[in-house]
């Protein structure tokens, strides 16, 4: 009822092709996308903006670069945060090497230096399947990590090995308030958001479906599974690369490995697991749930306002996130962007089930 | 009528809240009381806000202004860090006088942002090495003494257990280092000592995090034979590192730990291996000084506070007293330099801790004699060229080794120039002129 299709026509195949076919979603989403834009910059505060909606957002970039890995191509991969950590590094040096460049540059540069780690890394995947994969993704993780602290050439050789990002300026101004950084962030996120919704309804993305769905079928129906996992390799590397380079350069303003731990790459990957493989809107659903709840929960817990002691509060808040990823995957094993399709199927329907 | 009344008195009663608030200095506290390093972050986070609860109950306060805290669980992550820090900045009245982030990862975090928000940054014994040049830093406030200085002192302590400094000349050192940032970054200044004092040193890297280190102790022992150990480590490291060092029959009284490898967390998993090692220190040790006397008489023996009893006196809890005083003295200083006993603001503070002396008169008031050195920081200066003492573990408990050293600021303090010169290139930054 409140989702009507009744009256709406498709009366050509673009239309019929289109990503939001119901005008009630289109204009869901367009008003979400003006809320966000609009709106949040203007009523919330720093607090908000710099430590919750800036890492939000950044997630949501890295999760829907994996997704695109584990999700659509089947490959499982615990290289998230090594390529995070290609594109923070890449980006420092490219913008400490070149002045001069425009900082959007500088990131989409950072992030083909990313893909192209990826690529390299990829390369087992052709052989290897399964959790043998997670396995040497892990081991592209630790090699990354140990050439970014070993090598001084990628930290200028800054004594500590923690350098300071360059600032963000563009043609004369230097992006700097909370508002202008969400902003960045934003930008960037609904770009390759519509980016990655197009790519996953191509031809390659089908050609991913089919290698994770049966890679043997696919190669017998013609589908070149070396290209088509390497350019997954690549372009999921390539968004991570960006998230990298966005959470070293707008978020934290520091360059560091240890940013970009083992730990960091399980988060993400939990963020493609509970919002749901395979699905972009899922990715954005499941880097809320990770970055949000925790701070919620120690946020709430305060109010009670010391009854709790901070370091029961701190255990009781990995206790609660826990439990409530257990009881979501219990009750909903294809994550929270099943939840979601169904409670638009719910909205068909309404008033009236059947 | 009755819920007329319940409101006048709510909004009474919220107003004088409001005003008793206004009196009152908030001060956060950042700390980690869970993940792999949860031993040293609980003992700073409840030891730091101990010594306010002290000070509250015992003086009112400072000035009588109260102090309230709040704490937050960063998990020794740099976001977390963030989180907390932009949480709790505009906090209490007057936001956040100061902020502890307690992680090197943490500190290049929020430096920047805490300049354009006016809040100082005290990292006391870990974070930006060259931040010391205050002209470059002006927020950022390493007190006391860096990693540096620290390794100055420890070839001088080494010196002095052989007898003198010329006798190091043809000395075998080898340093066992964490691999990350924070254990390589004393190669460079020990490769200054070994040009001045013609010993040799060489590194061994340890992965993090540290539980596999049977190779490199049996190539220290049985190949490259030095006179000393320099262990540089952090967390499991340390306690695996003595091990494997007694059971290649290295002996412990040779072997010299950095202050994040010197606490009986570090020791007393060791167990006997441990008998007779040494490490720095920019505190002392136990619970003889009146200071922390007059916490068990005012705090612990009342059943308040949040440490732990047993753990009174050891390293980590003594080292959260310590960075508590620097940071309260820094605010008694700005309230004087006001002229005014009210809550403190960040810009306030960070012309405090610009003159900061912890003069022997001032320790005593303290009653940290032997606690805390003396030190004076001044805005060329945010170290402060506080000395190391150096400890030894003795029968399960960390006993005095050394007087406090003085550190060598001939090769420390250019090199900290020269690597914040270059931080300012980079950034575009004209270095404060300090008058001097």
């Amino acid at each position: 009822m409140i989702f009507r299709e009744a009256g709406q026509f498709k009366s050509s195949y673009r239309e019929d092709e289109a990503h939001l076919v119901l005008r009630e979603e289109r204009l869901f989403v367009l008003a979400v996308t003006l809320f966000a834009a609009v709106v949040v910059p203007a009523i919330a505060g720093e607090y908000l903006l710099r430590s919750i909606l800036i890492p939000f957002l950044i997630f949501a970039l890295a999760t829907i670069g994996l997704n695109i890995l584990v999700g659509y191509t089947g490959l499982i991969s615990l290289g998230t945060a090594g390529f995070m950590a290609v594109g923070a590094f890449a980006a420092y040096k490219i913008a400490t090497s070149f002045p001069w460049m425009h900082f959007g540059i500088v990131f989409v540069l950072a992030a083909v230096v990313a893909a192209v780690v990826g690529i390299a890394f990829g390369l087992p995947s052709l052989r290897i399947k399964g959790f043998y994969l997670a396995v040497t993704t892990l081991a592209a993780h630790f090699f990354i990590e140990w050439t970014l602290t070993h090598f001084g050439w990628f930290s200028n050789y800054a004594s500590s090995g923690v350098i300071s990002s360059p600032p963000l300026e563009t043609f004369g101004y230097v992006i700097d308030a909370a508002w202008e950084r969400y902003l960045l962030c934003l930008g960037f996120l609904v770009v390759m958001t519509v980016i990655a919704k197009n790519l996953v309804r191509s031809a390659l993305g089908r050609s991913w479906m089919a290698i994770r769905d049966m890679d043997v079928a696919a190669e017998v129906i013609g589908i070149p599974i070396l290209k088509t996992k390497l350019l997954a390799f690549a372009i999921s590397s390539f968004y991570c690369g960006l998230a990298g380079a966005l959470w070293a350069f707008v978020f934290l303003g520091s360059v560091e490995a240890q940013a970009f731990d083992i730990f960091r790459a399980f988060d993400v990957l939990f963020m493609v697991i509970i919002g749901g493989l395979g699905s972009i809107v899922g990715s954005y659903l499941g880097a809320g749930f990770f970055v949000i709840l925790p701070i919620v929960i120690t946020n709430v817990a305060g109010l009670f306002g010391g009854a709790v002691a901070t370091d029961t509060l701190a255990s009781l808040e990995l206790v609660v996130f826990g439990g409530m990823i257990v009881f979501f995957l219990i009750v909903e094993p294809f994550g929270l962007a099943r939840i979601w399709e169904l409670a638009k199927e719910k909205l068909r329907l309404w008033p009236f089930p059947y | 009528m009755q819920f007329r009344k319940v409101a006048i008195g709510v909004t009474a009663a919220a107003m004088l809240a409001g005003s008793a608030q206004a009196a009152e200095q908030f001060i956060p506290v950042a700390a980690y009381w869970t993940g792999p390093y949860a031993a040293g972050g609980s003992a700073f986070g409840d030891g730091m806000a101990d010594y306010y609860e002290f000070l509250n109950i015992r003086d009112g306060g400072i000035n009588g202004v109260k102090l309230t805290y709040e704490k937050c669980e960063t998990a020794y992550k740099t976001d977390r860090i963030v989180e907390c820090y932009e949480k709790m900045k505009n906090n209490g009245p007057t936001g956040s006088p100061f902020y502890h982030p307690f992680s090197t990862g943490g500190t290049y975090a929020v430096f920047e942002r805490a300049e354009a928000d006016k809040i100082p940054i005290i990292t006391i014994g870990y974070g930006r090495t060259d931040a010391s040049d205050g002209r470059v830093f002006p927020y950022l406030f390493p007190a006391l003494t860096n990693y540096w200085s620290q390794s100055t002192a420890k070839i001088k302590f080494i010196g002095s257990l052989e007898g003198g400094m010329e006798k190091l000349k043809g000395l075998k050192i080898a340093n066992v280092h964490h691999d990350s940032a924070y254990g390589k970054e004393t190669i460079p200044v020990l490769e200054e000592q070994a040009k001045k004092y013609g010993f040799e040193f060489r590194n061994f890297p340890v992965a993090h995090p540290g539980l596999d280190q049977k190779a490199i102790w049996l190539q220290i022992a049985r190949q490259y034979r030095p006179d000393y150990v320099i262990l540089r480590g952090w967390g499991v490291m340390n306690p695996t590192s003595l091990k494997e060092a007694a059971r290649v029959r290295f002996p412990a009284n040779k072997i010299v730990g950095v202050w994040w490898s010197g606490s009986e967390e570090d020791t007393r998993p060791a167990g006997d291996a441990a008998e007779g090692y040494y490490a720095a220190g920019y505190h002392g040790a136990g619970t003889d000084y009146p200071v922390i006397q007059w916490m068990m008489e005012h705090l612990y023996s009342k059943g308040k506070g949040s440490v732990d009893q047993d753990r009174l006196g050891t390293i980590y809890v003594n080292r959260a007293f310590a960075m508590a005083m620097v940071g309260t003295e820094a605010i008694r200083d700005a309230m004087k330099m006001v002229g005014e006993n009210r809550p403190v603001t960040g810009p306030e503070v960070q012309a405090a801790l610009e003159q900061l002396t912890f003069d022997k008169a001032r320790l005593e008031k303290l009653g940290a004699v032997g606690l805390l050195p003396e030190f004076a920081m001044t805005c060329q200066d945010h170290e402060g060229g506080a000395p190391v003492r150096f400890l030894q573990w003795n029968n399960g408990a960390w006993t005095s080794a050394s007087d406090w050293i003085e550190t060598d600021q001939s090769i420390v303090r250019p090199m900290v120039e020269k690597s914040a010169a270059a931080y300012a290139a980079e950034k575009g930054i004209t270095p404060r002129d300090c008058g001097a």
